[in-house]
């Protein structure tokens, strides 16, 4: 199917310092900071028509769009957002911002404490979905958007959707979960791990301090991208893409090179990703999911949780992801309906495991655009 | 339950401002006509792709799931009325679905093709089994698999202990209240635990 409609064209990320600490949930703070963000479209005169848009482990404030004299710099939901797409940014105002912690511009790891004047590195301190949002929130405030029409995210970035509907209830109208979950299984949290102690264990860690050393732990970090990579695909999806193909016609009997594509495509997934990501924002996120639970504080009942909640939901999973299962959104969804709030929950049939998120399987961007122009015409009537 | 005059019907039996859940919703028509009309708030249930899409235009809500898995994703008596029209026959497990219809709403209506209206009658007399407007199927592709009629559904009512509120049928869009399992092709029963 040919897409429909445009790209947003050539965009330039934004930058905003806050000098105020972010006071975070592990109970330290963090010092002077910048969020890096993106935005797409044009906010109209009631500032009613927001959108914001919450990433997942390695993407970032470019969702949309693409660089200047970059080829293939397309955003990561470019296939959602444009001119005429499921969320349209000739009524809508998009917004992306890049999540304190990570490698792509906000203030992480990489960069250096205004209070020591050293690179954080491992002392970056650990945060959490809710110190992102409280963050988020803050860079509306500047911006003076007072209730978004919605917040859409998938898989770690719907759990930022999640809590913006609990914490921060009358700031949004809608809330798009997409892919995701009301907190990160033993198995989850069990791959999560694995990653970490790939990283971990690289001589070249260094205990999180190998910019110091100038080197770069690319061993864990492949290792890492490797195990998730395999997580995001279903068992049917790799079947299909890589199946038993051989490299070579005849079997090499070697234990360390490549005699099957799937082990050639994981390398290099792995080699791609350990020359762009950080290793502690790496570990920094895997943890962010981790701690997700806003049951936790409820004695561990989902629906109490919820009892805060205003928006009007929208949930979608997809059913052949088993990182973030159906039964996970449902979950979501039992929660929601116990609290009486208004919310759809559509489950695709699309092969792609976790991964489907980011495609644009017609079922998943039928809903999407249905949903936006529910929100649309409530936007026009407001 | 595509006839619009029937879905007029079945909205009339449900109070003004009830909370609502519509097992089977098909395109969301009903959900949207109660929320216009009668200020009622709910769910629609469906499976199909197609229908899920119509009711997120029509901005209804739907929740996406197989009813053949049951409901319990809701709590019991948390809806005032629980529709289930036209989709009972299509189930497996129809007891269990009419039992979970009682369990999850204060009053259940369901509605399905009465297999005793008298032209259904004479063509099995006459050794086929019916094709009609409310039964257009052959015997082999057909999507009811469960054949009852009114009378059938008075039996397993009582057998459950199922209090009936009100029950007709309906013949071209209109109510019949004599001799219903004769006369009419959808049978129509409002009920309680």
């Amino acid at each position: 199917m040919a897409p429909v409609g445009a790209s947003v064209g050539l965009v330039e990320p934004q930058q905003r310092h806050f000098a105020q600490a972010l006071p975070l949930r592990s109970g330290k703070q963090l010092a002077g900071y910048d969020l890096v963000y993106e935005t797409y479209g044009r906010l109209n005169a009631a500032k009613s028509n927001a959108v914001l848009v919450c990433h997942a482990l390695n993407a970032s404030h470019h969702v949309a769009g693409s660089y200047a004299g970059q080829d293939k710099s397309e955003g990561w939901w470019d296939n959602l957002i444009g001119p005429g797409k499921p969320l349209d940014t000739d009524r809508f105002f998009v917004i992306g911002v890049n999540n304190l912690g990570s490698c792509f511009g906000s203030t992480g790891p990489m960069h250096r404490n205004p209070e020591t004047g050293r690179i954080y590195g491992a002392d970056f301190p650990v945060m959490t979905v809710e110190d992102w949002v409280d963050s988020q929130v803050r860079l509306l405030d500047e911006m003076g958007i007072t209730r978004l029409a919605a917040v859409i995210g998938g898989s770690l970035g719907g759990m930022q959707a999640l809590d913006w509907s609990l914490r921060y209830a009358d700031r949004l109208r809608h809330c798009i979960a997409v892919a995701t979950a009301p907190n990160l299984s033993a198995q989850n949290i069990a791959f999560n791990e694995v990653a970490r102690r790939a990283i971990i264990t690289d001589p070249d860690f260094h205990a999180g301090h190998f910019y110091a050393h100038g080197v770069v732990p690319k061993r864990g970090l492949r290792v890492a991208r490797m195990i998730g990579h395999i997580t995001y695909l279903s068992d049917d999806v790799m079947e299909q893409k890589f199946g038993r193909e051989m490299r070579a016609a005849e079997l090499g009997y070697s234990t360390q090179d490549i005699e099957f594509q799937i082990e050639s495509y994981l390398r290099y997934q792995g080699d791609k990703f350990s020359e762009y990501f950080d290793a502690n924002t790496y570990l920094l996120i895997t943890r962010v999911l981790d701690y997700f639970d806003p049951a936790r504080d409820f004695g561990g009942d989902l629906s109490r949780a919820f009892a805060r909640a205003q928006a009007n939901f929208h949930v979608i999973s997809f059913t052949t992801d088993w990182r973030f299962s159906p039964a996970r959104s449902r979950e979501i969804v039992k929660a929601l309906l116990d609290n009486r709030l208004d919310v759809s929950y559509a489950e695709i049939d699309a092969p792609h495991g976790h991964d489907a998120f980011l495609l644009d399987d017609p079922r998943y961007h039928g809903v999407l655009r249905a949903r936006f122009q529910t929100i649309a015409r409530e936007v026009a009537a407001i | 339950m595509s006839d619009h005059r029937e879905i007029e019907l079945m909205a009339e039996l449900v109070p003004t401002g009830s909370r609502v859940l519509d097992l089977g919703c098909g395109t969301g028509e009903l959900l949207a006509l109660l929320r216009d009309r009668r200020q009622c708030a709910g769910y629609g249930i469906e499976i199909a792709d197609a229908n899920v899409l119509a009711c997120m235009q029509r901005g209804v809500n739907v929740i996406q799931l197989n009813l053949e898995e049951g409901l319990a994703i809701f709590e019991d008596q948390s809806f005032d009325v629980v529709l289930q029209l036209d989709t009972l026959q299509n189930l497996r497990n129809t007891e269990k679905m009419l039992l979970e219809t009682a369990r999850v709403g204060r009053t259940g209506i369901v509605s399905f093709p009465n297999f005793a209206h008298w032209p259904n009658r004479l063509r099995v007399l006459g050794g086929r089994m019916p094709v009609t407007k409310v039964l257009p199927y052959e015997w082999y592709d057909t999507p009811n698999i469960r054949v009852g009629t009114y009378a059938d559904f008075e039996v397993l009512a009582r057998k459950h202990g199922l209090r009936i509120l009100d029950s007709f049928g309906i013949q071209d869009g209109r109510m019949v209240r004599g001799w219903p399992n004769l006369l009419a092709g959808t049978a129509v029963f409002k009920f309680s635990r």
